[in-house]
């Protein structure tokens, strides 16, 4: 692989992961998700069965687990939620250490938290060993629409540029005495994302003008190969 | 219309759907080969005058024509391919997620598929020197490397003119000198749009300076960059300390 260092999830590796075709990777992924969707709450056995499988994949992966595990984080809103659960929803109660909770409650905040942790962890774990490249090309692949896809490439080449952006409004925010921090300041920092919106937009027009005037009509043309030797 | 004639604008003008209007008769030739520079101050309708070169603004009054081909909406797939510009911004340019894939676009939408696309795309990312980068993202290069593969994929096309907007603005000397070299070194008429007198002067050896829409001198860069009182009116003023004639210009 040419490139040399890849996107804010990817770990740079050579494993039998990595090397797996995209486009099978992305339909284990779902084809695992649907069968952990669909497994009923209380077949704890079940769950613990999907975990091994997702940690003997991270295993053979070499991704370190502590890299998997700082981009949890994401997570976090979903417990929180999950974590509220038992405490507002109905039916009998138990005691857990003292304190009393609905059983169903618990039931479904454990359902939501496992699904969502091993989907998470799963998906997190293709991110890592798969570069965005080459999911779209999976994509492709598998034959998602073609407009998706090239929206979805679209975003994965501006992330970066808009976040740049971004964080050069930010700083000359601070240069300018403006703690983004602060929510005295938050309505400039609103303004800013709103300016930030606007900018993006004006770029997507250069963009489209940019691809005008290489010929483009509407249609993005097949045979536009990622690498040299797909 | 004479035949030999890379570029032929006549009578050029055209005005914004919101009524201002950016060119009032525009009248350019541009020989095979030759390699000119545009200047003038902002808002002086250059950015216009280019979008006109390859139909994607449309001519008020007056013509275009590349070649033999008038632009017109019939023609627009070949204009297109004839004329390649470079934008000022190479992020607006670069849009596909890997060198490769941007380069190989606009062949592609020319119908160019399999080894013939990759011969091209080889081909021409090695003119700008950038062949060891095609399976790299656009976003992980330097913006000296970005600017040369926004040349490369303008140059991918094959193109009879290459427009260029602003070419070495935000570039650090060594990039900028490189990118001189490059440019030196290609065989297709170059139109050049630029604030940047000292380049247009190493590069063009003619200039036109457009103003509120009309092209109001068009001579020997040497020439037009000498005449202080020119150069006065029209708002264009050479770096501190700079003389042409002054400096040996490079082969």
């Amino acid at each position: 692989m040419g490139a040399g260092h890849g996107h804010r999830l990817h770990f740079h590796a050579h494993s039998p992961l990595h090397r797996a075709q995209p486009h099978h990777k992305l339909l284990g992924l779902i084809a695992f998700m649907l069968v952990v969707v669909a497994t009923p709450q209380d077949w704890f056995g079940a769950f613990a069965g999907y975990a091994l499988v997702v940690l003997v994949a991270v295993a053979v992966s070499r991704v370190p687990v502590r890299y998997l595990l700082k981009r949890m984080v994401i997570e976090v809103p979903f417990v929180l939620f999950a974590v509220l659960i038992p405490f507002v929803a109905l039916g009998p109660k138990v005691e857990v250490l003292g304190i009393s909770v609905s059983e169903p409650g618990l039931l479904a905040a454990w359902g939501l938290l496992a699904k969502g942790t091993l989907g998470v962890l799963a998906s997190l774990l293709l991110a890592a060993t798969t570069e965005p490249v080459d999911l779209l090309e999976g994509l492709r692949r598998l034959r998602a629409p073609d407009l998706i896809v090239q929206i979805m490439g679209f975003m994965v080449r501006y992330l970066d540029v808009v976040t740049a952006e971004l964080s050069r409004m930010v700083t000359a925010l601070r240069s300018r005495g403006c703690d983004p921090r602060s929510p005295k300041h938050w309505p400039v920092l609103a303004r800013s994302l709103g300016s930030l919106f606007i900018r993006s937009y004006e770029r997507g027009e250069r963009v489209h003008l940019a691809m005008t005037a290489r010929g483009y009509t509407g249609r993005m043309p097949d045979g536009l190969t990622a690498r040299s030797h797909p | 219309m004479s035949s030999t004639a890379q570029v032929e604008v006549r009578g050029l003008a055209y005005a914004y759907p919101d009524g201002h209007q950016a060119l009032f008769g525009v009248d350019l030739v541009i020989a095979p080969g030759e390699r000119v520079a545009m200047l003038g101050p902002n808002g002086a309708g250059k950015t216009t005058l280019v979008l006109h070169l390859n139909g994607i603004l449309t001519a008020g009054a007056g013509t275009v024509s590349i070649g033999d081909l008038e632009v017109v909406k019939a023609n627009h797939r070949e204009i297109r391919r004839r004329v390649g510009i470079v934008f000022q911004d190479p992020d607006d340019q670069l849009f596909m997620p890997t060198v490769r894939q941007d380069v190989a676009f606009g062949p592609a939408n020319a119908g160019l598929r399999g080894e013939a696309l990759e011969a091209r795309v080889t081909a021409a990312l090695e003119q700008v020197g950038m062949a060891e980068y095609a399976d790299r993202p656009p976003h992980h290069l330097s913006f000296g490397q970005r600017r040369r593969v926004a040349v490369a994929t303008v140059l991918a096309m094959e193109p009879d003119v290459l427009v260029l907007d602003e070419p070495s603005s935000n570039l650090d000397p060594a990039s900028r000198r490189e990118l001189a070299d490059i440019l030196r070194g290609l065989d297709v008429t170059v139109l050049m749009v630029t604030h940047d007198l000292p380049y247009a002067w190493e590069l063009c050896p003619r200039s036109v300076i457009l103003h509120e829409g009309t092209i109001v001198a068009d001579g020997s860069t040497t020439d037009l960059l000498s005449d202080a009182d020119l150069m006065a009116a029209y708002r264009l003023e050479l770096p501190f300390g700079f003389a042409p004639g002054a400096v040996s210009k490079q082969p």
